[in-house]
Parts: structure tokens; sequence; C-alpha cells
């Protein structure tokens, strides 16, 4: 069992959650990820690990309410327990001094893409972030990705605050500019990915992306979240998240993650209608 | 004292009880749940069954059994009506015995041996080993037997399966502190996420566990063992011997095209959603699971039979075994076999998947075979499959899930220096001890042999938990 320690709306759909898990807390580094159940009905969902606080024992997550199981999790509140977490999971992002790097965060995934950029910034690299989000109201963590990055650029989708167009944009921007870029994390949804490693790659800039697909135990027992990169298949869970965003096959992973889209559908609906007593 | 005429006499009488048969839901009934099939034997025709055995002198069934089980002697109490007593002895060398009675390949190990089959049919040993532990469970009559005052030695087990629980409640008998971790949020490995409930209903592990808990055992959940903690820091927290009990868990496939699009699923990720998080009575549950219409399963073991019945159950209108050699050469227990023809799959030998087409969102709709002889017979031992040239055809399906076996998890000895494994990624050991390359770890099971069975899981455990206890005590 886990407490809830704080839970907070950074907008309308995306939730920021505290919650105490001391020995995850302990070892997990960035770009790992939890798996969560919130009670013994559940459905075991990834997150990645925002920020931990080894003292305190706490982990803290961001995520978009986009089903069933979101749906709840934000429901529940400070004092509240979250029945299963399992982690750290997957391989740590790879951290060194590249020079210098450039973070993309788009949505959500800023959340994601934040402590990557803190122990980027830690190990020396200059750190330029570039975070997008739809529109001003749903953009997360812009204080935040200030504080870790040497410089920081906004986008938004339709122009209601910074950069009117895509985080892409931006990054073509950067290196049109003549910034001489050493490496690149991207994290967001999956057509942005794609999109972030279409602009470097003729420029042959090393571009990590991770990945986000269905996962069941997250052990790599399953091999539910199989994706191809390089033409070969791997375990997203045990062999990434991270991969290099080059060799990654995004089609296959988005048709992958729309799997139980009818299925999510019909949960929600039952949700709503509090059927099955949650 | 008994002449041999007396004996011959004994015999023939016993003979002439047939061997009793277990009644069954229908299978027109049960395609439609997933309650268990076989209902068991009633007390009448457990003793009936019991009398069959003729007591031998020198059993040929107890080493027949990898974990030993005093087989004419439960039976003994079975025959004379004292059901507890019979559960009891049963439970003296297997911490699992209503699992046993009802996963173990008795056909090759203690019913092979017996002495009744090699003119009729051998005694029921699994039937009557369910009955005795069945009845102890259903009259809630659970003796807790004494522990060993406390050894001060600390001892983990990694991994909740059959090894490991067994190796759990061995050791803390004797009087060792014992922790299992756990990677799920539920104990039982395979017995609960792979073994689908008609077959082994969950409640019977949960019983199982339960009583290894009330002997003192801890289990921590949610606990990934090369994650959250390495084996080094296990004992730095000051366990004195760890046993790796983490079963060959990572699922194989075949890597031929179009293996990854959508609708296909390993058998171990069909089999875990069905089993382990209950996506059969989705959306009660929320985990989902994709109901087919035509589901192929390929491969010809128990974990294929499990998942084509999974299929049936989930509402298939047809349902496949899609299996390269032939009926003679599948590895699945002949009584699951013949559950899977009873409730109407349909098996197609000699046939191998080669490639798989997708419609136009991506989703499976057609996988292409080609047809199979059989040639010399290969390392195995069976005959091995040979392409018919020009043979290719298509099967119309909607889901596949592949069952062809599955290898070892790497996580454990990537992250354990020290720790040897072969070629195939599996734990070196010794013999007979479950000693590893690393002192003061054990390990058995699947993460040794590779894919096989509960009972032989039970038997590493064992063996291992002798090895360590001598290797604790000698600290």
């Amino acid at each position: 069992m886990h407490k809830i320690i704080e839970k907070t709306y950074l907008q309308d759909i995306v939730v920021r959650m505290v919650f105490e898990a001391p020995e995850i807390a302990r070892k997990r580094k960035a770009g790992q990820f939890v798996v969560l159940m919130i009670d013994d009905k559940g459905e075991r969902i990834p997150l990645t690990i925002v920020d931990s606080d080894s003292e305190k024992g706490t982990l803290t997550i961001i995520f978009q309410i986009v089903g069933k199981t979101t749906t709840c999790l934000a429901q529940l509140s400070a004092g509240d327990y979250i029945k299963h977490v399992l982690g750290p999971l997957g391989h740590p992002t790879e951290v060194e001094n590249f020079g210098t790097s450039v973070c993309v965060g788009g949505g959500v995934g800023v959340g994601v893409v934040y402590p990557i950029a803190a122990a980027l910034k830690k190990k020396g690299n200059k750190v330029i972030s570039i975070i997008g989000a739809r529109t001003k109201d749903i953009l997360i963590l812009e204080e935040e990705m200030g504080k870790v990055s040497d410089k920081l650029l906004v986008a938004t989708d339709d122009g209601s605050y910074g950069f009117h167009g895509f985080v892409s944009a931006v990054l073509q921007n950067l290196i049109d500019s003549g910034e001489k870029i050493d490496r690149v994390f991207a994290i967001g949804p999956v057509p942005m990915m794609r999109v972030i490693c279409n602009v470097t790659k003729p420029y042959n800039i090393k571009t990590i992306v991770s990945l986000n697909p269905i996962m069941v135990d997250a052990t790599g027992m399953c091999g539910a979240c199989r994706v191809s990169v390089g033409g070969r298949t791997k375990f997203g869970c045990v062999d990434g998240p991270e991969f290099d965003g080059h060799e990654v096959d995004f089609g296959l992973l988005m048709t992958r993650l729309r799997m139980y889209c009818d299925q999510e559908k019909q949960s929600m609906d039952m949700c709503r209608c509090g059927e099955n007593g949650k | 004292m008994e002449n041999k005429e007396e004996k011959a006499e004994k015999k023939e009488k016993k003979e002439k009880i047939p061997r009793q048969a277990m009644p069954e839901q229908d299978p027109k009934a049960r395609i439609g749940n997933f309650d268990e099939v076989p209902y068991g034997y009633s007390e009448e025709v457990a003793m009936l069954e019991a009398k069959r055995c003729i007591q031998c002198k020198k059993p040929g069934c107890i080493p027949g059994c990898p974990v030993d089980v005093d087989i004419p002697g439960f039976i003994k109490l079975i025959a004379e009506g004292k059901f507890i007593e019979a559960a009891w002895k049963l439970k003296e060398t297997n911490a699992l015995p209503a699992v046993c009675g009802r996963v173990c390949p008795q056909e090759d190990q203690c019913e092979k041996v017996c002495i009744l089959g090699k003119k009729g049919d051998p005694v029921a040993v699994g039937r009557l080993e369910r009955f005795a532990a069945d009845y102890e469970r259903a009259t809630g009559k659970i003796e807790i037997p004494k522990v060993a005052a406390p050894t001060g030695k600390k001892i983990a087990i990694v991994g909740a399966g059959p090894a490991g629980l067994t190796i759990a409640g061995d050791l803390v008998k004797v009087g060792h502190d014992v922790t299992v971790f756990e990677a799920l949020h539920k104990a039982g490995g395979v017995l609960i996420y792979g073994i689908p409930e008609f077959r082994l209903p969950k409640a019977i592990v949960d019983a199982e566990v339960d009583y290894l808990e009330k002997l003192g055992v801890k289990i921590v959940f949610n606990a990934a063992i090369g994650r959250l903690k390495t084996v080094d820091d296990l004992f730095a927290e000051g366990f004195h011997a760890v046993f790796l009990g983490v079963g060959a868990g990572a699922p194989v496939f075949m890597n031929v095209p179009g293996e990854n699009i959508s609708g296909i699923y390993s058998a171990n990720e069909y089999l875990t959603r069905s089993n382990l998080m209950k996506a059969y009575l989705f959306p009660k549950y929320d985990t989902p699971i994709v109901k087919g219409k035509n589901v192929a399963v390929i491969g010809g073991g128990n974990v294929a039979m499990d998942s084509v019945r999974t299929a049936l159950r989930l509402g298939a209108d047809n349902a496949y075994i899609i299996y390269r050699r032939s009926k003679k050469e599948m590895p699945a227990r002949i009584e699951e076999v013949h559950h899977a023809e009873e409730e109407g799959v349909q098996f197609n030998f000699l046939t191998n998947p080669i490639e798989y087409i997708g419609d136009e969102n991506g989703w499976v709709k057609q996988m292409v075979c080609n047809r199979m002889e059989l040639g010399e017979p290969d390392d195995s031992g069976r005959r091995r499959p040979i392409v018919i040239k020009g043979s290719e055809f298509t099967i119309d399906v909607d889901i596949v899930v592949v069952a062809i076996g599955t290898t070892a998890n790497p996580v454990i000895p990537r992250t354990t220096p020290g720790l040897d494994v072969n070629k195939w990624g599996y734990i070196v050991t010794k013999d007979g001890t479950g000693e590893t390359t690393r002192m003061g770890v054990y390990a058995g099971g699947d993460i040794v042999t590779g894919s096989a069975t509960v009972i032989l899981a039970m038997g590493a455990g064992r063996q291992a938990a002798k090895a360590i206890d001598e290797y604790v005590r000698s600290l």
C-alpha cells in the first residue's frame, strides 16, 4: 500500500501526484518508470517517474486523464492509497556530458523529459529545452523546466503562447540558426517523437525517445510491449523504455497502441456509470 | 506374513475394481464458463479407488515422485476413510498437494511405474491426491505443523512460483527466517498467471499460499529483484542465503514477418491477462483481452492447450491448434489434448506459420502456413518436421497466440556478479543441490532447466532446501 501525499491538477486533465514508495525512491534513476495498480481489480499501467525524494521516500508522477485507470487515479486524494507499485523498471537514461543536449517535451511528455533535463544539466550539459502543448492552458512544468535549462523555448499549436506551431519547427529553427547539437531527447505523443526524429535524422543528431507501449507485467514476461527497433523486436519494458529514435518503427507502435480502443471505451463508459462499484 | 499365493489372490481381487473415473463438466456446457472441468472424487469413489492400491513392499511410485510423497501411505489412509490424515501425510513432503493432484503429469511419474499399470490401469494417484487435499481445504481442518525453534538464519527466496513456495515451506519448518520476494502482486508464479481457472482454481493456489504464510513465510509483493534490489543488496541486508526460482519467463516468438501486428499475443500475455488480471471478467476487472472469432494457437504443449481452451471460453467460433509435427509428438498431457478435443478445438497438425498478414488497420487477418512432413529424429528424439515445398496455404484468423515456449529472463543474471549462466541464459547449478557458481546463491526450477513442469520445479526446490539448510547451519 502506497499512501498518496499530494495531488495537484496541473491542468484540467493533467495531474501531478506524490506518493510513498521509499525503496523505489532510493533506487530510482532518471528515465525509469513504475507500474501501478490502484486496487486488486485494477489494470497495470506504466508511468514514468518524474521525480523522487529518497529522504521523504516519495515518488512523483504526472499523468494525463485518458481512460478508466487514470480517471480513477485522479479521483484519489492525499491520504488515499494506491494498492500496488512495482519499480523502478526499465533502463535509466544514459546521462553523460554530451555537450549541448536538447530536451523536447510535448504535452504530458514534458513531465517525463524533466528529470532527464535535470540529470543532463547536473552532468554539465548545455541544456536547451523545447516544450509544447496544444494550447497555453495545458502547458505544464514551464517554471521547473526553466530552472534546469540554459535556454527554454515554448511552443503552442494554436499560438496562444510562445512560438505558434509544433516543437519540431522550433527544433528545426534551432538547427537552422547554427546551434551545434550533440544529442536530442524527445518525449511526447508518438507523432511528435516521429516528426522530431525526421528533423534530426538528416543531421545525424542522435535522438533518444522514450516509448510508451501497452504493458502488462512490465518485467519482460509477456511481450505486450514489443516494439520494432532497427528491424529487431525489442521489449519496451526491459530493453527500453528509451531507444534510438532513428531506428524505431513508429507506425507499428501507433497501431499497437490502438489495440484496445473498443475495450477502453467500454471500460470508460462503465466507469462513468459506476456500475462496477468503484 | 502372507504367502505368495495369498498375495497373488489379493492382487487379483484388487484388479477387479476398475480405475475410477472422475465426473466432469459436460464439454458443451463448460466452454461457456471458466469453472473447473473435473469435479473430483466423492468419498465413496475415493475409497474404492484407494482400495485398488496393493501396498507394494517396495513401491515404485515413491521414487517416481520428484518430491518423494509417501504414496502408498496416504492412499492406505484414504482406503480406511481417514481422509484428513491422508491430507496431512501428503503435506509432510508436498507443500502443494491440491495443485499437484491437478497439474502433475502423473502418467509420466508415479502412475507410470505403478505395478497395476503393467496389466491394467494404474492406481489414480493424482485423483486421490486431489481428493485428500480438497477434503482438507473443504473441511477447514488445516493443520499448521509446529515449526522448529528459530535458527537465526535469514533466507531470501526470489520468485513465489512452485520452486520458491516449496523451498520456503521446507526452510521455514526447520526454523529459518524466510522471506519470498515476488515481482507480481500475487503469489503462485505460473500457477496464478499461467494455468487457467478451469484447470486450477485460483482459490486453491491462494489457500496453499495462505498455509505457507501461516507457517511463518513472509511474502513481499511487487519486488522486482534485479531492479528494486540486487542479490548483492539482499546479502547486504543480512540474508545468509538466496534462492533464485524466477522461472523461464521470457516468451519466445518465431521471428516471422508480421508477428508484431495487432492481434498476435504471446501465450504468456494471453494467459496473464486472462488468469492473473482476470480479463475474462472484463469489464468487472479493468484489464481487457481481445476475444477473437477465429483464434489460432501455435504450439503443441500444455500452454498451447490452456490458451486454445481459454479462447473457446472467451467465445471463439473457431479455435485452432497449429502444430508443426503430428499428434504423436505433442508434448501436451494426453488428458489436456483429450479435453481440448471434446471441447471442439480444431487440430492442424504438420502445419507451420511463416507469415502474418494484417488488414488496413494493422490487425491480423490471415496467417500463411506451410504443410510439413516428418523426417529423421532430431536432438529431442522426435522426428524433425520438414517443409513440403509449394504447400503454402492461408488460414483466416483475428487472434493468434504464440505458445512455442519460453526462455530465461536475463535481469537477475545480469545484475548478479559471479553467477554463471549457460549459452541459453539458464543458471548453472551443481546437480542435486541447486548450488550456483556464486557462494550462498542457489537456484532451481525453470531458470535452471528451461521450461519444465510444476512438480520438477518443486523437486528442485526440495533439493535446494536441503543444501541451503546445511549451508546456513555451517556459517
